[in-house]
């Protein structure tokens, strides 16, 4: 571990050559082309609900099968830009946050709209998004190779517990009930489970049927979830989708852009939340709406939050697009995916061949840094292809929803068939559908459930490699500083709310016994 | 969503509904111990065997989810407001259905011709389109994804007897 920091000034030299490098990877003009076919087919996908960026990711995740590696992960992380920056769109103008992670933008955005500066909230939206990916992306450039070397370093043991920490952290770290998270957690492991066992070679869970031998398909399960549940919870509201038209113009672009170095700090601030958030499990939604409200706290403009202030809709978005970015920093180096977004992403990578994690910067350089200067170039092109396009996607969504639903359905079908051409996955798909849209009423979390069912197999297979050399010691996990120090950081994870609930109640019982009965 | 709703829109209680998912769960969790205990869920000399992995995670989903299935049986705060409302579940079932009955239609018409037909019923049941609108829609989309995927990127989609019929 010493030897790791030490090099440091050394890995960050190799850094700039291997990044400059990338972007020779990228010189092939094809691979351009899929950059721009990508980010137009992402904000398109992050417009239409239904097509978030996970499901979106996902079904178009099969078309790159014929594909090289390269271009496959350069056209599909244009389609994740695209999608990022696509969700403000809905947020701002339909008042539908096209992502979780747009809510907080429609708190300002849709009554900037309201009041005809729509224009304004787009590009501060837009821009925003452009400056935390790029915060994010240098950290990426810096951290990645360093945290890399350090990772090889890493055992079984010490790769299960980042996975425990992971799993754990959901479980402090969520909103929701901790048992519904940990239900919806097992949920996706015994789902990874169904099928062949790797290491032995047994059947689990299969139940004689020859389709279950396959087992269920995260990318599957993403299109049902994410994709039919979506649009079954949309029909809630009806088939009404009437939004403000906006045009952005030259002149509105460059009106905004004076106005918002006034909000350094904030810039700063939220890239710093987002950048953190993406890292650990927490993500891009809570990465805004945290922003959104130290904005709110620490502006001079605070209390006209809400109403229609650019600052409102410049510091979720710019903490959401750090955090989406930075989410591959973990999935790049370790394997672990920070987002669900990035987890299809992830076995995305696992379907062509490439193993996430610290080997992948040794033994696929090209892959890797052409990868992150697409993510550079994708961020520019990105923004200005919503820049000029606004008005184009603002007017499909007023094509009347019985029309659109069916052919999102129509696709998202498609989607499930071709990831192993079963029918029974278009099958599974809708059951997933109905499950994601009771989950969602109920609170039942999905995210852990998509990477319990990406991540289950390798945190069970690292769990049972530990075992096999400790020798069924269970003490392996506090074999050495690392390891434990993990391991105890994800218990304590995983009983924080437990332990904040019994600290809440000693405090009120404390106060309340300080009052003297009335 | 809390707010109160009218004795026609009330359809069940999230308490219910609560109590079906968990229930569910805990059903389930049942079926996931059985199977991985018959494979032998025990820890043998080298390590756990294939069943002891998924047999504690069903283990840990039916301690979690009784526990919500009891929270919400005995306890006061227990969620009694409407799950969702007869006209909400109305235009979510209206969408449900249908695209259950182009599923199945899959197996038997191939997907161009069953997503034709989908569109074509969605729009006209749901949007009360003519037939002048209908048409192009309901023909150009499953057209256009067959180019894309038959020709374009060579993945083949599962076809009915009328490709069949035109060689493909």
């Amino acid at each position: 571990m010493g030897t790791g920091l030490a090099k440091a000034p050394e890995d960050i030299l190799d850094a700039l050559v291997s990044l400059i490098h990338g972007f020779g990877v990228l010189a092939d003009p094809m691979n351009i082309f899929y950059m721009f076919v990508g980010i137009f087919l992402g904000v398109l996908i992050g417009v239409l609900p239904g097509l978030g960026g996970a499901n979106g990711v996902a079904i178009l995740l099969p078309l790159t099968f014929s594909m090289s590696p390269t271009s496959a992960i350069i056209m599909l992380s244009s389609i994740y830009w695209g999608a990022l920056f696509g969700g403000a769109i809905t947020s701002v103008l339909f008042n539908i946050p096209g992502e979780p992670w747009s809510v907080a933008t429609t708190f300002d955005g849709y009554p900037m709209a309201q009041k005809g500066r729509a224009g304004e909230a787009l590009t501060a939206a837009f821009t925003g998004s452009f400056l935390g990916a790029f915060v994010a992306t240098l950290l990426l450039t810096f951290l990645a190779p360093l945290i890399a070397r350090f990772a090889l370093q890493f055992g079984p043991a010490e790769f299960f517990s980042v996975y425990l920490l992971t799993f754990c952290s959901f479980v402090g770290m969520g909103k929701e009930s901790p048992l519904k998270v940990i239900a919806a957690m097992m949920l996706g492991f015994a789902l990874a489970a169904v099928g062949i066992d790797t290491v032995t070679g047994q059947l689990r869970m299969t139940f004689g049927t020859t389709e279950l031998l396959r087992g269920f398909d995260f990318l599957v399960a993403v299109i049902g979830l994410f994709g039919v549940g979506e649009i079954l919870l949309t029909m809630e509201e009806g088939l009404a989708f009437k939004g403000k038209s906006a045009k952005i113009n030259v002149g509105v672009v460059f009106q905004t852009w004076k106005e918002l170095p006034r909000y350094w700090v904030t810039a700063i601030r939220s890239a710093v939340v987002g950048c953190w958030m993406g890292i650990t499990p927490g993500g891009a939604t809570p990465a805004s709406f945290m922003s959104y409200g130290l904005a709110k706290r620490f502006s001079r403009n605070g209390q006209r939050f809400g109403t229609g202030e650019t600052e409102g809709v410049f510091a979720p978005e710019t903490a959401a697009h750090a955090a989406g970015t930075s989410a591959l920093l973990p999935m790049l180096t370790l394997g672990i995916p920070g987002s669900p977004t990035a987890a299809v992403l992830l076995g995305g990578l696992l379907i062509w061949g490439l193993q996430p994690g610290p080997l992948l910067f040794v033994e696929q350089k090209d892959f890797v840094w052409g990868l992150i200067a697409s993510i550079y170039l994708g961020n520019i092109a990105g923004l200005l292809v919503v820049l000029t396009t606004v008005p184009l996607f603002a007017s499909i969504l007023r094509i009347p929803f019985s029309i659109i639903a069916p052919i999102i359905l129509v696709i998202c079908a498609v989607g499930a068939y071709t990831v192993h051409n079963a029918f029974t996955d278009i099958i599974f798909m809708l059951m997933f559908g109905v499950v994601g849209y009771l989950f969602k009423k109920l609170s039942y979390p999905l995210a852990p459930l998509v990477l319990a069912l990406v991540l289950g197999d390798m945190a069970e297979s690292s769990f049972r490699q530990a075992m096999l050399l400790s020798q069924g010691n269970v003490s392996i996990f506090w074999s050495n500083p690392l390891v434990g120090t993990i391991v105890t950081l994800a218990l304590l994870m995983l009983f924080w709310p437990l332990l904040s609930r019994l600290v809440g109640a000693a405090r009120a019982r404390w106060r309340s016994g300080a009052v003297p009965a009335a | 969503m809390a707010h109160e709703v009218s004795t026609q829109e009330r359809t069940a209680s999230t308490r219910t509904v609560e109590l079906v998912v968990s229930g569910l769960f805990v059903a389930l969790s049942g079926v996931i111990m059985y199977d991985n205990w018959r494979i032998g869920a025990r820890w043998v000399e080298d390590g756990p065997q294939a069943g002891y992995f998924p047999f504690y995670i069903g283990l840990i989903m039916f301690v979690v989810s009784a526990s919500t299935f009891a929270i919400n049986l005995f306890a006061n705060s227990a969620d009694r407001s409407n799950f969702v409302e007869r006209s909400q579940l109305k235009q979510v079932l209206q969408v449900l259905a249908p695209t259950i009955v182009f599923v199945a239609l899959i197996a038997f018409l191939g997907i161009y011709v069953s997503a034709a037909i989908f569109i074509a019923c969605f729009m006209w049941w749901l949007g009360g389109y003519g037939l002048t609108r209908i048409l192009p829609v309901a023909i150009l989309v499953p057209l256009f994804l067959f180019v894309m995927f038959e020709i374009w990127f060579l993945v083949p989609l599962p076809k009915g007897p009328i490709e069949g019929a035109l060689g493909f």
